[in-house]
């Protein structure tokens, strides 16, 4: 435990927006909310991924033109969560365009976007 | 839709976007930004072509458009790239740095410095095939979701 | 009943992981940085780009770029392949 909670308020927001996305997933009916919530999961895990490689008074991990206080290595915030979120975020826009592709299809088919009406798998 | 507003809003703003996305793409190993960035945004400035045009325009630009060669270029090329690394070294391995050729060739003074275009080695190259692969997929997707609508006449 | 039940095992969810964030590592203060520490001295004289991160994703971990870029492919192909239309569907 800490001394102070509010240090951690990023954290915290994190399981905020975890929380929403679970709620948008398991308690609405239309099948378009349900992919908003998936798409407000995977912004709650890169703000997390991004979030772990703070340093207090960093300075972004870049050459060109820094202030001349952030040479120093132990000024700068850490490189390597961000590169990892960068493919993150791809991955999630390609995932996110796939679902709703299968949401076209499934109002096309079945004429409604009720989740308790798609059921049967018909042919 | 194409009301007056959006058609000339986007003669004026289209080709600042795209040359906006172009600068993205190429001084990725300079500024933040990169293949992906800029591709996404260049993809967004061919989105808003296609949202501000009639459907017979859209179709019948976008059916010369080789969308998907492009894709296959990027893809040959970011792994054709990868594999300069064979001769000698290992596979990914950077072997234009510092090495004198033509185009980003140079040598990076160490420290803080105003960024110079002709360093790099293999990641401005590598920048520029991935850059080429997300902007024909986005535009791709948003194309096929903008054909299976079928819209006869405008809305307005 | 059910939506009771399962409104109070979301409500537990929450709790916990609120717990969890709040006792994790103060934020602001990375405990390892040795592997980071190497990356930025060493990433202009070795890959010769001022941006770090990009010499991350293109030049250290240029593997995983190439994965990335085999999930887009086969995202594109999918969505094309959902959303054709066939001959004789009416609309």
């Amino acid at each position: 435990m800490n001394g102070n909670i509010w240090v951690n308020f990023p954290f915290i927001v994190v399981a905020l927006l975890l929380a929403l996305g679970f709620y948008t997933i398991g308690f609405k009916r239309n099948l378009i909310k349900v992919v908003i919530g998936i798409e407000i999961l995977e912004g709650a895990v890169n703000l997390f991924l991004v979030a772990l490689g703070y340093v207090r008074g960093g300075y972004a991990p870049i050459y060109t033109l820094a202030p001349s206080e952030a040479a120093n290595p132990q000024n700068m915030v850490l490189p390597t969560p961000q590169a990892l979120t960068l493919t993150s975020i791809v991955i999630g826009v390609a995932v996110s365009a796939l679902m709703l592709a299968f949401a076209v299809n499934i109002y096309k088919h079945y004429g409604t976007l009720d989740v308790t009406k798609i059921r049967r798998l018909r042919g | 839709m194409t009301t007056t507003i959006i058609k000339t809003t986007t003669k004026i703003l289209t080709p600042l976007i795209l040359v906006f996305g172009s600068y993205i793409i190429l001084h990725g190993h300079l500024t933040p930004g990169g293949g992906f960035q800029g591709g996404a945004v260049f993809a967004s400035g061919l989105a808003l072509l296609i949202v501000a045009n009639k459907y017979e325009t859209v179709k019948s630009l976008f059916e010369k458009a080789p969308l998907s060669v492009l894709e296959s270029i990027g893809a040959v090329g970011f792994l054709g790239m990868a594999c300069l690394g064979f001769a000698g070294y290992t596979f990914f391995k950077n072997v234009i740095a510092n090495s004198g050729f033509l185009l980003f060739g140079g040598k990076t003074p160490s420290g803080i410095n105003p960024g110079y275009l002709n360093t790099g080695g293999t990641l401005p190259y590598m920048n520029i095939f991935v850059g080429m692969k997300v902007l024909a997929g986005l535009t791709s997707i948003i194309l096929v979701f903008f054909l299976i609508m079928r819209r006869e006449r405008d809305e307005w | 009943m059910r939506t009771s039940l399962g409104l109070l095992a979301f409500i537990g969810f929450t709790l916990f992981l609120l717990a969890a964030m709040i006792s994790i590592r103060p934020f602001g203060e990375p405990p390892h940085r040795e592997m980071d520490d190497w990356f930025i001295t060493h990433a202009q004289i070795e890959s010769s780009a001022n941006n770090v991160v990009t010499s991350i994703v293109f030049d250290y971990r240029g593997f995983d770029t190439l994965g990335e870029a085999t999930v887009l492919f086969t995202a594109v192909s999918g969505v094309l392949m959902v959303l054709r239309r066939k001959e004789g569907m009416k609309k």
